[in-house]
């Protein structure tokens, strides 16, 4: 196994490098798209939170595989053509981002809402105080379910071969294909995953530690 | 309309859903003064204090901040940095230190630079004395220390008057007394004070007015002692007489 792993690796690691690219960039997009939705939601008025309502149920009402789909096979269409990355990313972000709205949605209506009215009461308006008293208390409680997202991200990345991004699943067929040792090749993938994974998953344990508010 | 008062409020009303818990309150502070709310609970009392800064909207009537009718001002951000308010569960925010908590509305409301904020920050803790603590947590402070922390953020918007919620209703009574010296030392000092609350010594020593309500009206008000002592309401009377039997004259 270890000998495939030799003779392949610079095909493995620009395989791991896109998926951890992917990644990346889908769930921090995904925060920040999230984080409007949640705060819409929450305070925006009707039409607005109606509009975030439906869009975050279509969204995780659908498989991600679809929207991927239609986001690569469709959009050409409409004139809109996408390299693979771009339209794994794009679909990505998409889906993260109304996954982790729910998140937020639930950790910043566990702030207090006496939280906002003192700082209303020291002449904050009231995007000053949910940017700068509610959010900061909101993401900190976020990242368990955020590094929740993020494991999963890494994994669903991988779906991203079924358009030909070329990352760590993809890379991870070609050589199979190339070789027939279909278990090593794979097992080896999975083993990248498993390591990539407890590897990020300590990090951010690391950085939920840093950050808690005593 | 001109005043001399720094607060008037008239004919103030508020409804909760049908019910109306403030009737028609009329009240008047004049710079350097502290006047005490008493009352039965579910009085309307704080509803006052949150109407005042619109926190809570009042239904009817008009409340001046000097010369600013300030229940209709649209600059309502502005007003309330002149208005201190002093919360019953101190409101302090969670994620900032004691210093940060009293920072925060200097850096991000009036624009100070940070330097700056800090050390009026830094005076304002001392001035409650909690210089020692400027680097802690909320969770990490007492009852006292934050209440202490939440008046010291007040005073450092370096507002015209100070509106206290009753400051020690969530303080077991060892806490309660550092916090009512650190008020009793800033109306002596002439901040203007609105001070809702059921310490009794409190407010027969240290207010100018003692303002005595119940179901949504003043049923009397003046100078505490005559309230305390003889006052023209058999309401009053009971009220204060029945309270000073269970908790005592003195504040300590």
């Amino acid at each position: 196994m270890l000998d495939i792993f030799l003779e392949f690796y610079p095909l493995f690691l620009r395989g791991l490098g896109v998926t951890v690219f992917v990644t990346i960039i889908s769930c921090f997009s995904g925060t920040i798209l999230g984080t409007f939705l949640a705060l819409g939601k929450i305070y925006g008025n009707k039409f607005v939170s109606a509009v975030v309502r439906i869009f975050i149920s279509i969204i995780r009402g659908t498989p991600l595989l679809v929207q991927l789909f239609i986001i690569y096979y469709g959009l050409p269409a409409y004139g809109i053509r996408l390299t693979p990355i771009t339209a794994a990313v794009i679909s990505f972000i998409i889906n993260s981002g109304a996954y982790q709205a729910e998140y937020l949605r639930g950790s910043i209506q566990s702030i207090s809402g006496s939280q906002l009215k003192a700082a209303q009461s020291i002449g904050m308006s009231k995007w000053q105080g949910i940017r700068y008293i509610i959010l900061p208390q909101a993401l900190r409680r976020v990242i368990p379910a955020w590094t929740n997202e993020f494991i999963y991200m890494i994994k669903y990345s991988s779906l991203a071969y079924v358009i030909g991004a070329r990352e760590l699943m993809t890379e991870g067929k070609l050589i199979a294909s190339r070789n027939y040792q279909f278990f090593n090749v794979y097992f080896i993938v999975a083993l990248i995953y498993l390591v990539v994974i407890i590897l990020f998953v300590s990090l951010f344990n690391r950085i939920e530690k840093k950050v808690t508010i005593p | 309309m001109p005043t001399k008062h720094l607060l008037r409020i008239e004919d103030l009303h508020h409804s909760f859903e049908n019910e109306e818990v403030l009737k028609g309150i009329s009240l008047a502070l004049d710079k350097g003064e502290t006047k005490v709310i008493v009352g039965p609970s579910g009085t309307g009392k704080s509803t006052i204090l949150n109407n005042i800064i619109r926190l809570v909207p009042p239904t009817k009537g008009k409340i001046y901040l000097e010369d600013t009718e300030i229940t209709s001002a649209k600059n309502i951000n502005e007003i309330r940095q002149q208005i201190g308010f002093v919360f019953q569960d101190f409101g302090l925010f969670n994620h900032l230190t004691a210093k940060g908590n009293v920072m925060i509305g200097l850096t991000k409301v009036k624009k100070m630079n940070k330097k700056e904020a800090e050390e009026l920050a830094l005076f304002e803790l001392e001035r409650v004395g909690l210089e020692n603590y400027a680097d802690s947590y909320p969770s990490q402070l007492s009852g006292g220390q934050k209440q202490r922390v939440g008046i010291a953020r007040a005073l450092a918007m370096q507002p015209k008057l100070i509106l206290f919620d009753e400051p020690t209703s969530a303080l077991d009574p060892e806490l309660t007394g550092e916090v009512l010296k650190v008020m009793r030392n800033l109306a002596e000092e002439g901040m203007t004070m609105l001070v809702v609350t059921h310490e009794m010594g409190f407010a027969r020593s240290v207010a100018d007015e003692l303002i005595f309500m119940e179901g949504g009206n003043i049923v009397e008000q003046g100078d505490p002692e005559k309230l305390f002592t003889n006052p023209d309401h058999k309401r009053t009377k009971e009220f204060l007489f029945q309270l000073t039997d269970l908790y005592g004259e003195g504040e300590n």
